[in-house]
């Protein structure tokens, strides 16, 4: 009852403001524990719906999960209330997602980082390990001690598949090269805790270190902290971070989640959306790494010219990058 | 902590004013930081009231968070009344959680519900405790902190199950550290199921049948803590362990039985999460409740029917919270924390500001009493 009339107020104050009809096109996001301000991976995914709300003038409804439970009800929520076509944030929603399109078969889903076979699912996946691949060029490359870094946030499969591809980009350029790595933690916590990861990224610095790759969502920006204290490098993740450091960023490690959210919203405007899977990788701009004025002085153009290379071997199949997720 | 103040309460006044006065100046805190946001409190409050209660789906909803709570919230309080402050909820459900998972995994498809549910709560209790027992050891015999060791042992618990998770017990080839589904033996019917099956409509909820455990476990707890010579002495050794060990009661004992106990009780959460939810062992699927059920407890005085209504208010605190901050865009997640942290705050950490005043006009509305 309540429920109903709430629904009609805000249909009411949908009709005044949008033309659209809210039952032709109505958006959500569902971001996961990170929440959307982790400067990092769902950060990119807000700003890629809010790309869309710009343009188009078309708001959506957001959820941010802050308990495993409330994945499947969020997802739910949303097909509740009216929403047709509502994006997943992250590989964990993948079983609750399953659950959910199944029930509302006439809302469309897309999901990040993870794959449901589902007809009203699209699923959007990256190749980390691409990307990973060019920053471990880049790090190897702008190293003098011969020696770098990796910081990954908790020890599952999607970070080693980062950790893995940066490993061979770095031997790729220098093979004596040597990686150290370590993981901030064994909770959701090691996604948001700068201090462990500014004090791990000192440690690595202290045994040699000279560049610091952090994939590890909001903790990556004590990493990056630590790399301006000490006056050393370090490569962001996810979002374009360079400026977060300038001139102690070497660069980043984009994965244009953005992109994804805003085509997913567009394309479901447009009635375009498909379901089936969309695979990401360097060929196609979905990961890649990030210039700007802020790293212009650090990434030579000796470096770059080394950089674009590889980047055309790995699209071309010349140079093969190990994915972690297959190996197994 | 049992002792009584000098302004004493008379007893139903203790257990319904004062929670009920300090949970008003929590709201009302809580009101002011909705007003500096520049929303309305009393909207906030309503759709806070009706994402808990408003209907039957959201008060299933509320009602599984509820569940949670009341199983760590009595694990936290049977060890604070042998004196022992138990902080490893959290590590001792997961750890629970493996053991009905791994139940669950093995013998899901051999045993059928009547047989396989039974052996699985075994199984969690049986985890949770052992997890338990070795702090519990440590503070008994050797004299390490209990409060310092079960802290460390979540960690050495969130390690532990990150490391099987990804190495062991996931599903080849996906990204999510998950296991394999349970069979359908190894699942607790959903309320709403069971209801179907009698012919009844139900809102879709998590809620299952562990909410039926967990109520049964607080009545237990009530019977073993007042009913029965074990309860006896964890009490005796609580209140006074000099005159508790001049009676013939042995506090080393008493440590290491509670806190196997406790663990136990903790390692229920996995049967609401793992057997009723998930179907599957997931990473973190403990998310934060065994703290909380710290300040359960400590809200619901330790008492069964305390702790019980405690964790329906975190129930409906979490439930309408996730509501709030999917119908206000303005509420963040973090503002529902600050609203849940005034709770704990006022009802936990200043349970005696009130005390004083409240006694005063008691004092003046009885003469007779005084």
């Amino acid at each position: 009852m309540i429920r109903a009339s709430f629904a009609a107020l805000s249909l009411a104050a949908l009709a005044f403001t949008t033309p659209v009809s809210p039952a032709e096109f109505s958006a959500a996001v569902v971001f996961d524990m990170g929440g959307k301000f982790d400067k990092s991976f769902n950060e990119a995914a807000y700003h890629g719906a809010e790309r869309f709300k710009k343009e188009t003038g078309i708001s959506y409804r957001e959820f941010e999960v802050t308990q495993e439970a409330q994945r499947d009800q969020g997802l739910r929520n949303m097909a509740r209330r009216g929403a047709n076509m509502i994006i997943a944030i992250g590989f964990a929603q993948a079983t609750p997602l399953e659950k959910v399109a199944k029930e509302y078969k006439h809302a469309r889903f897309t999901i990040i980082d993870a794959v449901v076979d589902l007809p009203n699912v699209q699923s959007v996946v990256f190749k980390e390990h691409e990307g990973s691949f060019l920053v471990g060029m880049a790090a190897a490359m702008a190293s003098k001690t011969g020696k770098v870094g990796f910081i990954g946030g908790m020890d599952i499969p999607l970070i080693r598949k980062f950790a893995l591809g940066y490993v061979e980009g770095a031997k790729y350029v220098n093979p004596a090269a040597e990686v150290f790595q370590n993981m901030t933690g064994t909770t959701p916590a090691a996604w948001n805790d700068p201090t462990k990861g500014g004090e791990l990224a000192r440690s690595q610095f202290d045994r040699g270190a000279d560049v610091i790759y952090a994939a590890a969502g909001g903790t990556g920006i004590g990493v990056l902290q630590a790399a301006k204290d000490n006056k050393k490098l370090a490569i962001g993740v996810d979002s374009n971070q360079n400026h977060l450091q300038p001139g102690f960023v070497l660069t980043s490690m984009i994965k244009r989640v953005d992109v994804a959210v805003y085509e997913a919203f567009k394309s479901a405007k447009d009635n375009k959306w498909k379901g089936g899977v969309k695979v990401l990788g360097l060929k196609e701009d979905g990961v890649g790494y990030s210039m700007d004025e802020h790293n212009k002085a650090l990434i030579t153009a000796d470096m770059k010219a080394k950089l674009d290379a590889a980047r055309a071997d790995i699209i071309a199949g010349k140079i093969k990058v190990t994915d972690y997720m297959a190996k197994k | 902590m049992s002792a009584a103040p000098p302004s004493s309460l008379p007893r139903w006044a203790d257990v319904v004013v004062l929670p009920a006065a300090n949970l008003l100046a929590a709201f009302i805190l809580s009101g002011l930081v909705v007003v500096a946001i520049g929303e309305n409190p009393f909207q906030a409050m309503s759709i806070l009231v009706t994402g808990a209660f408003g209907n039957a789906e959201s008060i299933g909803y509320t009602l599984y968070y509820a569940t949670n709570f009341v199983f760590t919230g009595l694990a936290v309080a049977i060890a604070f009344h042998a004196g022992l402050f138990n902080i490893g909820g959290e590590g001792q459900a997961y750890i629970g959680g493996l053991g009905v998972g791994l139940a669950c995994l093995w013998l899901g498809g051999l045993l059928p519900a009547p047989i396989m549910v039974p052996v699985a709560i075994l199984a969690g209790a049986a985890f949770g405790a052992a997890w338990a027992t070795v702090p519990a050891y440590l503070q008994a015999y050797r004299g390490s902190h209990i409060v310092i060791t079960t802290i460390m042992f979540n960690f050495i618990a969130a390690s532990v199950m990150t490391y099987l998770m990804v190495n062991v017990l996931i599903k080849p080839g996906q990204q999510s550290p998950e296991s394999h589904e349970f069979a359908a033996a190894a699942t607790l019917p959903r309320l709403h199921e069971m209801a179907e099956s009698f012919g009844l409509e139900m809102a879709t909820s998590p809620l299952n049948l562990a909410f039926v455990w967990a109520l049964l476990c607080a009545g237990w707890y009530h019977l073993f803590l007042w009913r029965t010579r074990w309860g006896y002495e964890i009490r005796a050794v609580g209140a006074n362990e000099t005159a508790a060990i001049y009676a013939g009661i042995s506090p080393a004992r008493i440590t290491i039985l509670v806190m196997a106990i406790s663990g136990a009780l903790a390692g229920f959460v996995a049967l609401n999460e793992l057997m009723g939810v998930h179907y599957r062992i997931i990473l973190n699927f403990t998310g934060g409740y065994g703290f909380v059920g710290i300040a359960v407890a400590l809200i619901g005085r330790n008492r069964a029917l305390g702790i019980c209504l405690a964790s329906l208010l975190f129930g409906a605190l979490y439930q309408g919270g996730s509501e709030l901050s999917l119908d206000m865009p303005t509420v963040t997640r973090e503002l529902v924390v600050v609203i849940q942290g005034l709770v704990i705050l006022f009802c936990g950490a200043l349970e005696n500001v009130f005390r004083g005043r409240i006694a005063q006009l008691f004092r003046r509305l009885t003469p007779a009493a005084a």
